[in-house]
């Protein structure tokens, strides 16, 4: 033991690799094991990769930060369920790179919000919260319905995902530009949100 | 969560745990045998940091030594009794889903009776009763007021539940099935089926239908496509259809807005309207209780 304790405290080499070796091995328990495993690797039934519209309003929703203020991830308490509906299972994100679970709930929990409301009321909604929801005091994005989606990179962001293990076939990202092109960034958005979690829909 | 790839993860994770555990329990022994006799002060470690900066060889302090131990005890227990290793299972066979079930039957044993004593209590009585219109406030205000608003006075596009008007109809079994079932009003789009003049004169006839000053020319016009077309729907009266969610024309109600250019603008564009389906998620007793709230609204005897 003297000796290791000279090794260590003399030789910074040392002192780090014993360290990352130490706290890798929660990671290498808790999180490794779980890249092997088909309900955090699989999607669940009704769970697809995103059409081109969707993924296009699901890096609008990243970029605008949204998940600043909105989480994903419905836990499996009731008082969860009750307001949102099923608990959220991992099999739901696994084409989502990276997923947008969050942890902050200024606004509501979004991970089943797909068909909670009419595209009109989102619409309303985005261009200003505050004539749906009087007490919101969530921020105006009316610029997105000027904003047309830049359509052009679609097929690029679709061909990088399957890299990753999203399923996209040829045809998809050959239609990515046609599906995308002529929309606004609004309409690309409220798609994606009106895509999120029906795997799961009308349960809790 | 036991469904891994193969069975050598199960493994691998009990072993990697159980020898961190057998390996933090031997690094407390091995760090413990010093111990000073009263009296004895500790030898000094050879090593100095800036020049005459020594450290004293002391025992462990008992109180950390003992939380140390304590931890160890608690791991050992934890892994018994919960699902740390996957190879074992667990003595309590505890799962989160275990969990949250029992939460949700516990709730549903505790509440549901309290919405189910309503159920079949017709829906103007349900109204009258001051429990049910609380508890049917509380759930509007979880799953209604982003659309309908806290007062339920509706905003544009969502319409207002406190007044005699009703799109789809307001007798207790039509709101019921309102809420239950959800609606979807759909006006087409006639932007390209009548062009800019057409759709002026068809406006200006539907703002004579409810009474308002209009240009007669243009209204006379627009009453031939109207009677034609519109009238489908809205009935040539244009007093509207429940039966389809079509709007009386003739009131001075409005979902969007009875000016002329929004008047245009729905003729134009058409409105695509959703009320969603409540009734798998909220189930029949909250839906009940739900519509004896809403029909509690426009009905002040119930109060």
């Amino acid at each position: 033991m003297d000796k290791l304790q000279k090794l260590i405290e003399e030789n910074v080499a040392w002192l780090i690799v014993l360290t990352v070796l130490t706290l890798s091995v929660a990671m290498m328990v808790e999180i490794l094991p779980l890249m092997f495993s088909k309900s955090t690797t699989q999607p669940i039934a009704g769970v697809k990769p995103y059409p081109a519209l969707q993924l296009a309003g699901r890096d609008i929703y990243i970029r605008e930060g949204c998940y600043n203020c909105h989480s994903q991830m419905i836990r499996p308490f009731r008082a969860e369920t009750e307001r949102y509906g099923h608990y959220s299972v991992a099999g739901e994100s696994v084409y989502d790179h990276p997923f947008l679970w969050g942890s902050k709930r200024t606004g509501p929990d979004l991970a089943r919000v797909g068909g909670r409301y009419s595209d009109e009321w989102h619409r309303a909604h985005l261009i200003r919260p505050q004539d749906v929801v009087p007490e919101s005091v969530m921020p105006s994005f009316r610029w997105l319905a000027a904003n047309p989606v830049d359509s052009a990179v679609m097929p690029a962001k679709m061909a990088a995902l399957r890299k990753v293990g999203v399923p996209y076939t040829d045809a998809d990202i050959a239609a990515a530009v046609k599906d995308t092109e002529g929309k606004t960034e609004m309409d690309a958005l409220i798609a994606y949100l009106q895509g999120l979690g029906l795997a799961l829909k009308n349960k809790r | 969560m036991t469904d891994f790839y193969s069975g050598f993860w199960g493994v691998y994770i009990a072993v990697i745990v159980i020898a961190s555990l057998i390996w933090l329990a031997y690094l407390l022994k091995s760090q413990t045998v010093l111990k000073l006799k009263k009296g004895e002060t500790a030898e000094v470690l050879h090593h100095k940091w800036d020049e005459d900066l020594q450290e004293f060889n002391n025992p462990l302090p008992a109180w950390w030594v003992g939380l140390f131990i304590l931890t160890i005890v608690f791991a050992v227990g934890y892994l018994i009794f919960y699902p740390g290793l996957v190879v074992f299972g667990n003595v309590w066979n505890w799962t989160s889903t275990g969990q949250y079930q029992k939460e949700v039957a516990k709730a549903d044993d505790k509440y549901g009776p309290l919405y189910n004593k309503f159920i079949n209590l017709p829906i103007p009585e349900v109204a009258k009763s001051a429990e049910a219109r609380d508890m049917g406030k509380r759930l509007f205000g979880t799953y209604c007021i982003q659309c309908h608003g806290v007062d339920a006075r509706g905003a544009k596009g969502f319409p207002n539940l406190t007044d005699a008007d009703w799109l789809y109809g307001g007798e207790p079994a039509k709101i019921e099935k309102t809420i239950a079932a959800g609606r979807h009003g759909a006006m087409p789009a006639f932007g390209a089926a009548f062009g800019e003049e057409k759709i002026k004169d068809v406006a200006n006839f539907v703002i004579k239908l409810s009474g308002r000053p209009h240009n007669e020319l243009r209204a006379a016009r627009g009453e031939a496509t109207f009677k034609q077309v519109c009238a489908a729907c809205h009935t040539p009266a244009g007093t509207g259809n429940q039966d389809v969610g079509a709007p009386n024309l003739t009131d001075k109600i409005w979902l969007y807005g009875g000016s002329e250019a929004t008047i245009i603008e729905t003729v134009t564009n058409g409105r695509n309207n959703v009320m969603p389906a409540w009734k798998e998620f909220l189930g029949d007793g909250k839906v009940h209780v739900l519509a004896g709230y809403v029909y509690s609204l426009s009905h002040s005897e119930t109060k």
